[in-house]
């Protein structure tokens, strides 16, 4: 559903990305971790349209981004780590508006809209401007909004950031309906329970390169890390010692 | 006063590193912006050094009327600085990003207040004190102030803009304790913006120019009399007159500056009370939102029957876009401003002496209405420079959606471009057909304005989005901010550029025309007539084409 050749991105002399190559297979629930600045954000903007690469091709259902972006984009559902939409528009405003940029309107358009508001217990808050919503309510509008138009991929940057346990529960069962219907998901998060639990495979990257890929199983087998956790296995890919580090700088 | 300067220093900071990061690379813009303000104080300061150089030329009455004129100058600017603080207080006490910051640390109160009135009185009154600059420059050298003037300036100005100051930043505390500051922002725009709008009304419906006219006194002891009463005697602006009069052309009296100073002094002694008393109140006032509840369908309903021809993106676009509008108060409080431009311009026309008195030849009156149209452009750029030029760099924060959707930008260029232009075009043939009728114009002068300046306003808007597209502001929230950046400046320059282009065009039919018409004779349709207006569809179709052609190239370019 989604591959990447030689991804590159750079801002002058700096590789926020170098040269990725990745393959999401279609109904998978994929995982892109890091540590901050690695380049994740970066890589999945890219994907969605927002970031042009400096090099590298981007296929979404087999379909070249840059050469056919309308074509390619009609399928996506973009969810960003901030979510900044129009203040002075309702909930329900909102999630039209996305609608029609996908050429959608109509019954279906409102009855999907209600469906989804629903789903994420916003109906209350439908016809409120946005600029009273929480930050969690945002999110929550955001993430709706992504599975406005019945999307065939979902790209996720940080996705409970900002969401109330319950809410977090909601999306994470949300994904696994998503996938388990034929969709496909690849997300990037901190929280690495999440993505342990969650998802089929995991891709880490550092320094703009993916430095592990696969299942857990084989993570585990690539850095042969016995039973370790997720957190166990990203430290030690990662350099894990800053953390060890810390404790010496709160006793100081 | 150890924390005064820690809560001053971010601000200090990212002063120094604007200017340090503008000196690295920006020296063409540095240039242009510097150019520009010099030749507007050499503007302002050229016209009022021959006002004045006049004025001293006249015995016993010219020192009064130098008096009169500060006066008024002072007063128009304690006005705007009120008006000024009181807006930029409510971001700066209540609504400033750093307000978390300090507010959850022990920093002193008294200091917390300083900074932010000082912050407050730099964000709002910039502006007026570099514009008095050239003023006081005028009256220096008119009145050979000497060395020590611009010393004794600085000591009179400086009070009159942090009275003010204080004055906006109280009006402001007590109205967040009233209302929650989202809703006082909303109320502040829409009253400060039709006070403003009030004030240009008022001095233009009392018709000052006719001060100018002696003879409309009874006699000359009234003229003085009328010169000699002070606007008011309580009016801080008198004093700063009084002070600045009395150390130029004598007798100079303390008094004036001390009561001054010491005003400015108990003022922010008061400022500081009314702050301690009603500012933890205000803040937690203004962390409530402004719940607003909207079912109206309005704008659905308008739209849509008359835009069924559209694609379903560009009809929710225009939907969309209209609903921001009117419901941002900040957004459409500006039409009061413009209605009263409109007024203004009308009432200009209304009142030019051609139509009172003597007969006024033809000649003239179709020059005027051959020239309006270039002061109509202006002013439909002006509009354009403040409606049309903010709409890309309004969609900044959101185009992480418009960018990751399959939406044509073309779309939404052509969107941005006709939500724009459609109001632009009534208004510009509402102004040139009501002040033809004014003029009494004939109808060759009649098609050549409307057929112009249908074109213009094409060009005009086009240009607008263009330039708004290639120097997008996409960090500024506050739309009024985003024309007087250096795109907005650059935008400008080109539309009087293409004016006078259109002007230079049409003004050879035109005069050829007028002298058919002097001597009685039919006007005769030849290649040289029909050719400049040939030339003047040419340029105004690559006017509008190009800039959205780039504008579109550019907006393809962005990233975020």
């Amino acid at each position: 559903m989604i591959r990447l050749e030689g991804l590159t991105k750079r801002y002058g002399t700096f590789s926020a990305v170098d040269g990725i190559d990745l393959h999401v297979a279609r109904g998978e629930l994929f995982g892109f971790l890091g540590p901050n600045g690695a380049g994740k954000t970066t890589t999945l903007r890219m994907i969605a349209g927002i970031l042009r690469p400096t090099t590298g091709r981007i296929f979404l259902r087999d379909v070249d981004l840059i050469a056919d972006p309308r074509t390619a984009k009609a399928i996506l559902g973009f969810i960003p780590d901030r979510p900044f939409v129009y203040e002075k528009l309702t909930g329900g405003e909102f999630l039209r508006f996305v609608a029609s940029l996908y050429g959608q309107d109509g019954d279906v358009v409102e009855h999907r809209i209600n469906e989804l508001l629903d789903v994420f217990e916003l109906t209350q808050w439908r016809d409120e401007l946005v600029e009273s919503y929480s930050h969690g309510m945002r999110q929550k509008l955001i993430i709706s909004s992504a599975f406005v138009h019945r999307p065939e991929l979902i790209v996720v940057d940080e996705p409970m950031v900002g969401l109330d346990p319950r809410g977090a529960r909601l999306l994470k069962d949300l994904f696994r309906q998503f996938t388990g219907r034929g969709g496909t998901v690849l997300m990037s998060t901190h929280t690495l329970e999440v993505a342990q639990a969650m998802c089929d495979r995991i891709a880490i990257i550092q320094n703009g390169r993916i430095v592990a890929r696969g299942s857990m199983a084989e993570l585990r087998e690539q850095t042969a890390a016995g039973d370790a956790s997720l957190e166990d296995l990203f430290l030690r890919l990662t350099g894990g010692a800053a953390v060890r580090e810390l404790a010496a700088v709160l006793e100081d | 006063m150890v924390s005064l300067f820690t809560v001053l220093g971010p601000k200090w900071r990212t002063a120094r590193a604007r200017l340090r990061q503008g000196r690295q690379g920006r020296s063409g813009k540095a240039i242009i912006l510097t150019t520009v303000g010099l030749l507007f104080w050499a503007a302002v300061f050229g016209v009022l050094y021959r006002v004045l150089a006049y004025f001293r030329g006249v015995e016993e009455i010219g020192p009064l009327l130098a008096s009169k004129l500060l006066g008024l100058m002072l007063l128009s600017f304690l006005s705007i600085l009120l008006l000024s603080n009181v807006v930029t207080a409510l971001s700066s006490f209540f609504l400033a990003k750093d307000l978390d910051l300090l507010v959850s640390t022990p920093i002193d109160w008294l200091d917390l207040y300083i900074a932010k009135l000082g912050e407050t009185l730099v964000h709002s009154s910039w502006m007026v004190a570099l514009m008095a600059v050239p003023i006081f420059a005028a009256y220096g050298v008119v009145y050979h102030g000497g060395w020590a003037f611009p010393l004794a300036a600085i000591a009179v100005f400086l009070p009159l803009l942090v009275l003010p100051a204080v004055v906006g930043s109280a009006t402001t505390l007590i109205l967040v304790n009233v209302f929650p500051a989202r809703r006082t922002r909303d109320l502040l725009s829409v009253i400060t913006i039709a006070a403003a709008g009030i004030l240009v009304l008022m001095f233009r419906l009392i018709r000052p120019e006719q001060l100018a006219r002696p003879e409309g006194f009874r006699n000359l002891l009234d003229f003085i009399t009328v010169l000699r009463t002070p606007t008011s005697p309580f009016l801080p602006s008198e004093w700063a007159t009084r002070s600045i009069m009395g150390f130029l052309v004598g007798p100079f009296d303390w008094l004036e500056l001390i009561l001054l100073w010491s005003t400015a002094g108990a003022f922010v002694v008061l400022g500081a009370v009314l702050h301690a008393q009603l500012y933890p109140t205000g803040f937690t006032k203004a962390q409530e939102g402004a719940e607003r509840f909207v079912r109206g369908r309005l704008w659905q309903r308008l739209i849509a029957p008359t835009t069924w021809f559209l694609s379903v993106d560009k009809r929710e676009f225009i939907v969309k876009d209209m609903k921001l509008f009117f419901r941002d108060a900040t957004q459409w409080s500006q039409l009061i401003l413009l209605a009263v431009l409109v007024v203004i311009y009308l009432f200009n026309i209304r009142a030019l002496p051609l139509f009172s008195g003597e007969q006024v030849p033809f000649f003239f009156i179709t020059l005027v209405s051959f020239l309006n149209l270039g002061l109509a452009g202006f002013v439909l750029a002006s509009i354009a420079a403040r409606f049309i030029f903010p709409s890309i760099s309004l969609e900044g924060r959101q185009m992480w959606l418009l960018r990751s959707s399959p939406l044509d930008l073309r779309a939404l260029l052509w969107s941005k471009y006709w939500t724009g232009t459609v109001p632009l075009l009534v208004l510009a043939l509402v102004i040139t057909v009501l002040t033809n009728v004014l003029l009494r114009a004939t109808g060759f002068m009649m098609v050549v304005s409307v057929g112009t300046i249908l074109l213009l306003t094409l060009a005009i808007a086009a240009l607008a989005l263009g330039y708004g597209a290639v120097y997008p502001q996409f960090d500024t929230e506050n739309a009024a901010q985003i024309p007087t950046s250096f795109g907005g400046l650059i935008f400008m320059m080109t539309t009087v550029v293409l004016l006078a282009i259109v002007i230079v065009l049409e003004a050879a039919p035109v005069y050829t025309y007028l002298q058919a018409m002097r001597n009685d004779e039919a006007v005769r349709v030849s290649i040289g007539m029909v050719l400049p207006f040939v030339a003047v569809v040419l340029v105004c179709t690559l006017a509008t084409a190009i800039p959205l052609r780039v504008g579109l190239q550019r907006m393809e370019e962005y990233e975020f």
